[in-house]
């Protein structure tokens, strides 16, 4: 058994992929583009140099790579991110859509308003907990609610694929009833199309909602500072688990339903019990990783939690050790992070416990001045890591 | 969490940390290669380094199944796919390594009929249920995977399923051990055995480094409890003078290995004269192709795969990564041409590869978080 490296035919093959020619004619460009700044001498690149030089590409402009829209780009990660910033925020740009928060904040005649749409393809329709009709209703009123507004009024447009059973049509909508009146919120307008069959996986929904802003407070992920708390408000990624397991593919039983509830009781209890709110966020798709990567991409600043603190239920941690997942990945339908001022931290986790959805509310970290743009971990090993953007879905390990 | 939380006691690593540090001889440097990607992901997951005193150097092994896959090969799998009828089946981590025409996922939005499996199996039960479609799996991966792709295949035999075969891209781990051992680039002081490989293979394969290349092997498990006591293991060795092969993951791995596992792969696969390896060349006898007796179920007898070769692109270090020459940091491209989201290297795709954990999870200087960690 010898390593006869470069003995076989490794010639270079047919012309190289495109887009590998591109993302290096970027790279040289970038590279070459920085006369004046000071290069190390040969043999001195040190790993901060190095961590600098990444810094910076991460900072460039957001552009598309890829020719066609592949699943990463609706996954949540960096592709979503990618997709948002240099296709519709550049397309529609206006200084309301900017901060790309939950809902956009507007001022109607003297009213401050909040507006949001999300669509709902969630598969399969009917899981423990809920079903695609509740958490349409869930997710828009809670979009609003971590605005700082409360919800009025939601539309909800359908898109029914040829085939689909009326009965569960029926089930759905009563949900949506269920759901409305829970939130205080009436469904007033609505939209309904037919496609083929095979167009469509049954039905998707999109509810679209607009809520009052009755207070003074500025939220927005941008505020933080440094001294800030960060906390969630219950256990983390039952949705998302919840969704996995119930697809039936990876044959595991565990006992977890969704979370999928309205947030707007427990956001107005929070905010009258401090005014030291800065920032509220519905850590749907992506997790509560990915918020907080938002939390230090728009304000500046660094971010450290620690995993001993960071409430998940052991089903969900047992089945995320065997997929090979990370719940801070994973999507909530009811849990919100919030970032307070230092002094708010306690009165707001106490606001949020005495609430039925935030009863295991928790402190899960800090808002740091360093490494501004970076989410960094304690681990419960007693290590430190970075917990990054994902990239695409969180695929499985094979081994 | 029972079975999770004892493997990650903090309190138990201060403990072992305090014991591997005072085994170092003062100015001494030690390399110790992780051969396993599976490895390498629990450090930077559980930020282990922090524990190790500055004169251990972990190096990152090729056990990184996605990783060693030529573009090549990932070309041939898209023109099988690409085949009229074929419906290819790949596991979650090969879907986004680059060819020289995009990924997988990048011909699954092509149109492509490309589906995503957590195991062998579910690639026969789309087979069953497609019985005017000729299924394809993409088997990739060392002698960890290679027990399931080989029951499939007895299986589908039993079956008489007519419609299912397996792209074969099974490689073992010792031929590339044996590489590494031999490349002139590299001082290595002792390797962490790669313990899922070896609950297949036993411990006895990795016998010729500590007695012929005079290297400490100690076979170990994948919390980070069992990394750091393997290291610690390794240390013992190194500071008595010993090169043994060691089991510390014994609660798994039998030192003979799992007979009925070697067993199946014997009977539906042979060793392939040589397989291109991302980065590491031609290697002799490191592969595994299907055997005479199961060439209907082997895609590369049925379709004619066109045996692409695709030199990797000139700026990619990824054979340098692999052998653990280069750190993923020290890559020309790393982090900027080459990120998880835009991979130009393998090493950048799988979460066990080197260069997309030290991206994705490590990407500060020892000094950064020291600093972190006081705040």
């Amino acid at each position: 058994m010898t390593a006869d490296r470069g003995a076989g035919p490794a010639q270079a093959g047919p012309a190289q992929a495109g887009w590998v020619q591109e993302a290096l004619r970027v790279h040289d460009e970038q590279e070459h583009g920085r006369r004046g700044s000071p290069q190390p001498a040969p043999g001195t690149v040190r790993e901060d140099l190095v961590l600098e030089r990444i810094d910076r590409a991460r900072r460039s402009r957001p552009r598309i790579r890829e020719e066609r829209i592949t699943m990463a780009h609706g996954a949540g990660g960096k592709a979503t991110q990618t997709l948002i910033e240099a296709m519709f925020l550049d397309g529609f740009s206006n200084p309301l859509l900017q901060p790309l928060e939950d809902a956009a904040r507007l001022e109607v005649s003297g009213a401050r308003l909040a507006l949001t749409t999300d669509s709902y393809v969630v598969s399969p329709l009917f899981f423990p907990g809920g079903n695609i009709g509740d958490l349409a209703v869930n997710g828009t009123v809670n979009d609003l609610s971590t605005s700082g507004a409360s919800p009025l009024y939601l539309s909800a447009g359908f898109i029914l694929e040829e085939g689909f059973e009326v009965r569960d049509l029926g089930k759905i909508v009563a949900s949506m009833r269920e759901a409305a009146d829970a939130a205080g919120v009436q469904v007033v307008t609505g939209d309904t199309k037919v496609v083929e069959r095979g167009k469509a996986d049954g039905c998707y929904i999109n509810t679209a909602g607009v809520g009052l802003i009755s207070h003074d407070l500025d939220l927005g992920v941008a505020s933080a500072r440094p001294g800030d708390a960060i906390i969630v408000s219950g256990p983390i990624g039952d949705h998302g688990i919840t969704i996995m397991l119930a697809r039936g593919e990876l044959d595991i039983e565990a006992d977890v339903t969704s979370d999928t509830a309205p947030l707007n009781g427990l956001v107005a209890g929070l905010l009258a019990a401090t005014p030291g709110v800065r920032a509220l966020r519905d850590a749907t798709r992506g997790g509560v990783a990915t918020i907080l990567n938002e939390i230090a991409r728009s304000a500046g600043v660094g971010v450290l939690v620690r995993e001993n603190d960071i409430p998940v239920r052991t089903e969900v941690r047992g089945a995320s050790e065997l997929l090979g997942i990370d719940p801070m990945y994973v999507a909530c339908e009811g849990r919100l992070v919030a970032v307070t001022a230092p002094e708010a931290a306690g009165p707001a986790l106490d606001a949020l416990r005495a609430h039925p959805l935030g009863g295991a509310a928790a402190i899960i970290g800090q808002v740091t001045a360093d490494p501004p743009g970076i989410v960094q971990l304690k681990t419960a090993f007693g290590g430190t890591r970075i917990v990054d953007l994902l990239v695409g879905d969180p695929l499985p390990r094979i081994c | 969490m029972r079975f999770v939380d004892e493997f990650r006691d903090a309190d138990t690593a201060h403990a072992l940390s305090a014991k591997i540090t005072a085994l170092c001889e003062p100015g001494r440097q030690y390399k110790l290669m992780e051969v396993c990607g599976g490895h390498t992901h629990t450090i930077y997951k559980h930020g282990l380094e922090d524990y190790l005193p500055e004169q251990i150097t972990l190096v990152h092994g090729p056990g990184c199944p996605v990783c060693v896959i030529p573009m090549g090969r990932v070309d041939d799998a898209m023109a099988l796919a690409a085949e009229p009828d074929v419906i290819m089946t790949s596991f979650g981590d090969m879907m986004r390594v680059p060819g020289s025409n995009g990924s997988f996922f990048d011909a699954k939005a092509r149109g492509t009929d490309i589906r995503m499996v957590y195991s062998p199996l579910d690639s026969l039960k789309i087979a069953r249920k497609n019985p005017d479609k000729r299924v394809v799996f993409m088997a990739i991966g060392f002698e960890t995977t290679a027990p399931s792709t080989a029951m499939t295949v007895l299986r589908a035999a039993a079956e008489g399923l007519a419609n299912f075969s397996i792209f074969c891209n099974h490689v073992t781990i010792v031929p590339a051990i044996k590489a590494i051992l031999d490349s002139p680039d590299l001082r290595l002081d002792g390797f962490l055995g790669p313990g899922h490989v070896s609950t297949v293979i036993g411990c006895r394969p990795y016998e010729f480094i500590a007695r012929d290349y005079g290297k400490p092997v100690v076979v170990a498990g994948f919390e980070p409890l069992d990394i750091l006591q393997s290291i610690y293991m390794l240390m013992l060795q190194l500071s008595e003078g010993r090169s043994e092969v060691e089991n510390q993951y014994s609660r798994v791995v039998p030192w003979n290995g799992n007979t009925v596992a070697l067993r199946a792969i014997g009977e539906t696969m042979e060793l392939r004269p040589y397989f291109e390896w991302r980065g590491l060349g031609f290697i002799s006898h490191s592969a595994l192709g299907v055997r005479e007796q199961y060439a209907a179920f082997d895609a590369e007898r049925l379709f004619a795969v066109p045996g692409v070769r695709v030199a990797d692109p000139k700026a990619c270090q990824c054979g340098e990564v692999l052998k653990g020459v280069l750190k993923p940091w020290e890559c020309k491209v790393f982090g900027t041409a080459c990120t998880p989201e835009t991979p130009i290297g393998t090493c950048m795709v799988s979460p066990e590869g080197a260069c997309a954990a030290y991206y994705n999870y490590g990407r500060l200087t020892r000094q950064r978080v020291k600093e972190a960690s006081q705040t």
